[in-house]
């Protein structure tokens, strides 16, 4: 049992970077809705204190899985995967040039790749301010509506664009996978 | 004796609205930047910051720069200030859904004439 160089990288984008950030994201949603509780944002009957210690070093964890989601993926996945295809080279290697090749393929990288690229951004910039109030400003959350309701639609939006591009990468990766390099034995297989 | 009330002074809520705010548009310009990327090569070779990833380098790059700068400038001026916060509220959700609409490709392409 055998996984390459790229393949592993990719694993580590998409299902550690990018699958726990959308945990994280859907968990911090639901930690919102629970703070959301009128018992217990009332400024009178829940004096503003600072966040619990695991809160806030889920919040930070949050944010770096986000940020190293989108980071990964740009600068180490998506060269490999827009890499240029020498002419005659086995397009297996170069999975934008493998979809692009064919007119049946074509959109998962002229609508999927080029959606997810872009509004995949949107998720962590989002989660940072979120997880920035919530961390630095937990008074004015307790006592005022509004920035309750504005912090909570702005975690939604980053969970909702988290999940397309979570998608998308998933969906392109399964159609034209991103592979090569290095090949590591993690297993020994069974005669 | 007549009772004396105590109203309570608006909170500051301006480092708040300045978060939010800056998010929004952090958010607007990266769709923006991301369009006129796509249809300018003049652009798009000017945001090519790291080859390997191309223009979309420069984009994410020149957003988010723009982003932190945005809140940095808007948190130093509303320190102390107490602002409406819905209204400001509405301006980044706006912002931000143009943001959402401009990184959907068929809205990129219609606004590209293509």
């Amino acid at each position: 049992m055998e996984i390459t160089l790229r393949e592993l990288v990719t694993s580590i984008h998409g299902m550690l970077f990018g699958g726990f950030f959308l945990l994280a994201l859907f968990g911090a949603i639901v930690l919102l809705l629970d703070w959301s509780n009128p018992d217990r944002s009332n400024p009178d009957s829940t004096p503003a204190q600072p966040a619990p210690r695991w809160q806030t070093l889920y919040l930070i964890a949050m944010v770096v899985l986000g940020w190293g989601a989108v980071l990964s993926g740009a600068t180490i996945i998506y060269p490999w995967y827009r890499a240029v295809a020498p002419p005659g080279a086995d397009l297996a290697l170069y999975p934008k040039f493998l979809l692009t090749a064919h007119p049946s393929t074509a959109g998962w990288h002229n609508f999927g790749m080029e959606w997810k690229e872009h509004v995949a951004w949107i998720a962590p910039m989002a989660g940072t301010m979120v997880a920035w109030i919530l961390l630095k400003h937990r008074a004015a959350w307790n006592a005022d509506r509004a920035v309750r309701n504005t912090v909570l639609g702005f975690a939604a939006v980053a969970f909702v664009a988290a999940a397309i591009a979570g998608g998308w990468g998933a969906m392109i990766n399964k159609k034209a996978p991103v592979q090569g390099g290095q090949s590591y034995q993690l297993m020994r297989s069974a005669k | 004796m007549s009772e004396i009330k105590l109203v309570p002074p608006n909170p500051v809520n301006g480092p708040i609205a300045a978060a939010v705010l800056s998010c929004g548009v952090g958010c607007f310009l990266l769709g923006v930047l991301a369009v006129a990327a796509d249809g300018s090569k003049r652009l798009a070779a000017a945001l090519n910051f790291y080859h390997p990833t191309g223009p979309l380098s420069g984009v994410t790059t020149v957003a988010i720069a723009l982003w932190l700068l945005c809140w940095m400038v808007l948190a130093a001026r509303w320190r102390n200030k107490s602002l409406a916060f819905v209204k400001v509220s509405a301006l980044a959700f706006l912002f931000l859904a143009l943001g959402l609409l401009f990184t959907f490709p068929p809205f990129g392409d219609l606004m590209l004439g293509r």
